[in-house]
C-alpha cells in the first residue's frame, strides 16, 4: 500500500484514507473534472461552465475564481489544480478577440496533460433558458455520436473519446430501466459539432419495448474545433493499458461448437465397478429358491406389486 | 383460420412499427457505457439552415439512435431488484470502448530484507489474535493499545535489577533508552527498505548521464568510465586524475567477452598453454563436485520454500520435521556419489 509507504507515514486514519483515494489503484475511482474560468472569461463562457457543472455534479469541481493562465502554453498550472483536487479532466473557458468563447477541453495521465482541444461555442442555450423539467442531479446520461467524421478524422476520434470520457459519469454494475432519463446527442456535420441534451420519456407501445419521445432539456451547444494538442501515441496507447489482473477470467472445460451448442467436461475419479448403482432390474433379483441356498436366511419377504 | 392469423400478425407488426428504427448503417453499441455510435453520414441538407428546422431534425435524428439504444438495453437481463414490487433492474455488461486511465496501474513493491529472508527460510505470518486473556483482571483484554493485557507500561513501578548488571544503574532510564533505539532502529530500517524500493523502481538501464544527488557510488563509477570514453579519441587524451589509471577503460572490460590480442604477451600465453595440459593431465576433476552440489541445494531450497509458502497448509512441526529428512536424504545421496566416482575413474 502507498500510504504507509512514504517517508512520513500518515499519523491519523482520515488522513490515510484521504491518500489511498488518491494512490493509483486496479480498479479507478470516476474521474472528476474541474471547471475553470480564464482570465478573461465573459457571460457565455461562465455559463457554459455553470451548467456543465450541474450535469457533472457531483463528479465535478467548479472553480469560482478567475485563474490568468494559457493552457496551451503552459499546462503546470493546469497540472498543479490536478494534482491538488485529484481531477483528471478538466474545462477551461476563456475569451479574447482572436478566440472569442473558447473551451478548452482536456484530461491528464498520471497528473500530467495527456490530450487537450480546443472548442469554440457558437450558439449556446443554456439549462435556465429551455423551461421543461430537468433530470435530478447524477444520473448516468446516455451518450449517442452521430456522424462520420467521428471515424474518419483522427482529431474527431480523439473528441469521441474525450466527450465519452467526460460524460461517462460512475461505471455501474446495472441500472435501473425507468430511470434512464437524459440523453446526450453529438452530431458532427460540417465541421461543426452540435450537443444536445434531452430528457427521455418512455411511452406505452405495444410490445415490450417502450417508444420514446425525447423534450429538449438542459444546454445545447454549436462547438467548433479549433487548436488541438493530441498525446503521442505512444504516451496514449501507455494511458490505455490495462493491468493484467482486470481481464475477465476464462471459464476453463467449457466450450461452444457451431450451432451454440454448450459443452461441458468433467472430470471423474476412478469408480469402483462392482459398487455401481445400476438400474434394479426385478427379473435379475435373486429368487429365494437361489438364496436359501447359498445359505439360509430369513424368510424372504413378499415383494410388493402395482 | 388463415384471416385471423394474417389479422394477428398484422397487429403485431402494427405496434412493432412504432418502436423500430430504420438505419443504413447498424449502429454500434456499448451498453456498458450507455454509449451508441452511428455511421451513418447526417442529412446534411436539413442541418445547414439555421433556427428551428435543424432542431427539428437534431431532434428526429436523436429521437431515433435513442430508440435503438433503447432497445437494446431492454434486450440485456433484467430482475426485479428488492423483491417483487422493486424497480426494473437490468445487469449491464463491462463497458467494451477503451479509455485512457487515470494514473499508471500501481507496481509491485519490492521485497524488504525481512521479506525477502522470511521467503528464503519458508518462515510464514502468523496471524495473532488480538484480544488476550488476563490473568490478572480476568477478562479478555486487547494484545496492545489502550488498556492492554499486561497493565500500562507507563505505569510499571517495579524494574527488576538483571543479574549481571551494575546496582547503580537506572533501570527505568535504561529500558527508556533502549526502547528508544529499539524505536529509531526500526524507523532507520524502514527508511532503508523505502530507499531500496524506490531505487529498484527508478533504476533506468539507461540512465542519462547527468548527476543528481541520489546515485551510489557504483553508478557514478559507471557515469565516469561512460564519459570518460565518450570523446571522438575514445578517452585516450583525456586530463585524469592522480590515481586514475593511464589508459581508457577497453571496450571488452567486462567478464565474458573479454580477448587478448594475439601476439601480445608470449610468455603468458605458454605459461596459460602448460596449465591447460597440466589440467588435462591430472586425475582430479576441475569442478568441485561438493561446492557445485551446494549451491544448487541452497537454490533448490530457496524455490521449494517459495513454492510450499504457497500452495500447503500449515502442517506445523510435523512438516518441518519431515523436510529436514528429506533435505538430509539429498545431502548424502550426492556425496556418496562423488566417492563412487573417483573409485570409478581409477579403477
Amino acid at each position: 500500500m502507498d500510504a504507509l509507504e512514504r517517508v512520513v507515514k500518515p499519523k491519523t486514519k482520515r488522513a490515510k484514507r484521504f491518500l489511498e483515494k488518491r494512490e493509483p489503484k486496479l480498479k479507478e475511482n470516476t474521474k472528476n473534472a474541474m471547471l475553470i474560468k480564464g482570465g478573461n472569461a465573459n457571460s457565455t463562457v461562465t455559463e457554459v461552465l455553470k451548467d456543465i457543472y450541474a450535469v457533472k455534479k457531483p463528479f465535478a469541481i467548479l472553480y469560482k475564481k478567475k485563474n490568468i493562465t494559457r493552457p496551451f502554453e503552459d499546462q503546470t498550472s493546469l497540472e498543479f489544480f490536478s494534482k491538488k483536487s485529484d481531477c483528471s479532466l478538466f474545462l477551461f473557458g476563456s475569451h479574447n478577440k482572436k478566440r472569442p468563447n473558447n473551451l478548452v477541453l482536456g484530461r491528464m495521465f498520471d497528473y500530467h496533460v495527456l490530450d487537450m482541444i480546443e472548442l469554440g461555442v457558437e450558439k449556446f442555450v443554456s439549462l435556465k433558458d429551455v423551461k421543461n423539467s430537468k433530470c435530478p442531479e447524477g444520473t448516468k446520461p446516455m451518450l449517442i455520436f452521430a456522424g462520420d467524421m467521428f471515424d474518419v478524422n483522427e482529431e474527431y476520434r480523439r473528441l469521441k473519446s474525450l466527450l465519452i470520457d467526460f460524460f461517462r459519469g460512475p461505471s455501474v454494475p446495472s441500472i435501473r430501466l425507468a430511470g434512464l432519463e437524459c440523453v446526450l446527442h453529438f452530431t458532427a456535420v460540417d465541421g461543426k459539432i452540435y450537443m444536445r441534451s434531452y430528457k427521455v420519456l418512455l411511452k406505452k407501445s405495444g410490445c415490450k419495448i417502450p417508444r420514446i419521445e425525447l423534450e429538449e432539456m438542459g444546454p445545447s451547444l454549436d462547438l467548433v474545433m479549433r487548436r488541438t494538442h493530441l498525446a503521442s501515441d505512444d504516451l496514449y496507447k501507455l494511458s490505455l493499458k490495462q493491468p493484467k489482473a482486470l481481464k475477465p477470467k476464462k471459464k476453463k472445460n467449457i466450450s461452444h461448437d457451431v450451432f451454440g451448442t454448450t459443452y461441458g467436461r468433467i472430470h471423474m475419479q476412478k469408480q469402483d465397478l462392482s459398487k455401481l448403482q445400476t438400474r434394479k432390474m426385478k427379473g435379475l433379483k435373486k429368487r429365494p429358491a437361489e438364496k436359501s441356498a447359498e445359505g439360509g436366511g430369513s424368510k424372504p419377504k413378499k415383494s410388493k406389486s402395482a | 383460420v388463415e384471416e385471423v392469423l394474417a389479422a394477428a400478425e398484422e397487429q403485431e407488426a402494427e405496434k412493432r412499427r412504432s418502436v423500430t428504427v430504420e438505419k443504413e448503417l447498424e449502429l454500434e453499441f456499448d451498453l456498458g457505457n450507455l454509449l451508441a455510435l452511428d455511421r451513418n453520414p447526417p442529412a446534411a441538407a436539413g442541418l445547414r439552415g439555421a433556427g428551428p428546422r435543424r432542431e427539428a431534425v437534431l431532434r428526429a435524428l436523436a429521437r431515433d439512435n435513442t430508440q435503438l439504444l433503447v432497445a437494446q438495453l431492454w434486450e440485456l437481463p433484467a430482475e426485479r431488484a428488492g423483491g417483487a414490487g422493486g424497480p426494473l433492474v437490468a445487469q449491464l455488461p463491462e463497458p467494451t470502448f477503451r479509455l485512457p486511465r487515470e494514473k499508471p496501474p500501481p507496481r509491485p513493491r519490492p521485497p524488504t530484507r525481512w521479506e525477502q529472508f522470511a521467503r528464503l527460510k519458508g518462515i510464514r505470518k502468523r496471524k495473532r489474535t488480538s484480544l488476550v486473556w488476563d490473568e490478572q483482571a480476568k477478562e479478555w483484554r486487547r494484545r496492545w493499545g489502550y488498556r492492554r493485557a499486561g497493565g500500562d507500561p507507563a505505569r510499571a513501578w517495579l524494574a527488576e535489577v538483571p543479574e549481571g548488571a551494575d546496582p547503580e544503574e537506572d533501570q527505568f532510564a535504561r529500558l527508556r533508552r533502549e526502547k528508544q533505539e529499539r524505536v529509531a532502529r526500526n524507523e532507520l530500517n524502514r527508511l532503508r527498505n523505502l530507499a531500496r524500493a524506490h531505487r529498484a523502481g527508478t533504476a533506468v538501464p539507461a540512465a542519462p548521464l547527468h548527476p543528481t544527488g541520489h546515485q551510489s557510488r557504483e553508478e557514478l563509477g559507471h557515469v565516469a568510465r561512460v564519459a570518460r570514453v565518450s570523446t571522438a579519441s575514445l578517452g585516450r587524451f583525456q586530463p585524469r586524475l592522480p590515481k586514475e589509471s593511464a589508459e581508457p577503460p577497453s571496450r571488452s572490460s567486462g567478464k565474458k567477452r573479454r580477448f587478448e590480442p594475439l601476439l601480445g604477451n608470449l610468455a603468458a600465453e605458454r605459461s596459460r598453454q602448460l596449465e591447460l595440459l597440466r589440467d588435462m593431465g591430472s586425475k582430479k576433476p576441475v569442478l568441485d563436485i561438493t561446492r557445485a552440489v551446494n549451491k544448487q541445494l541452497r537454490q533448490e531450497e530457496a524455490e521449494a520454500a517459495a513454492a510450499k509458502g504457497k500452495k500447503q497448509s500449515r502442517r506445523g512441526k510435523r512438516g518441518r520435521r519431515q523436510q529436514r529428512v528429506g533435505r538430509s536424504s539429498k545431502k548424502s545421496g550426492p556425496r556418496r556419489q562423488q566417492q563412487q566416482r573417483p573409485a570409478a575413474s581409477g579403477g
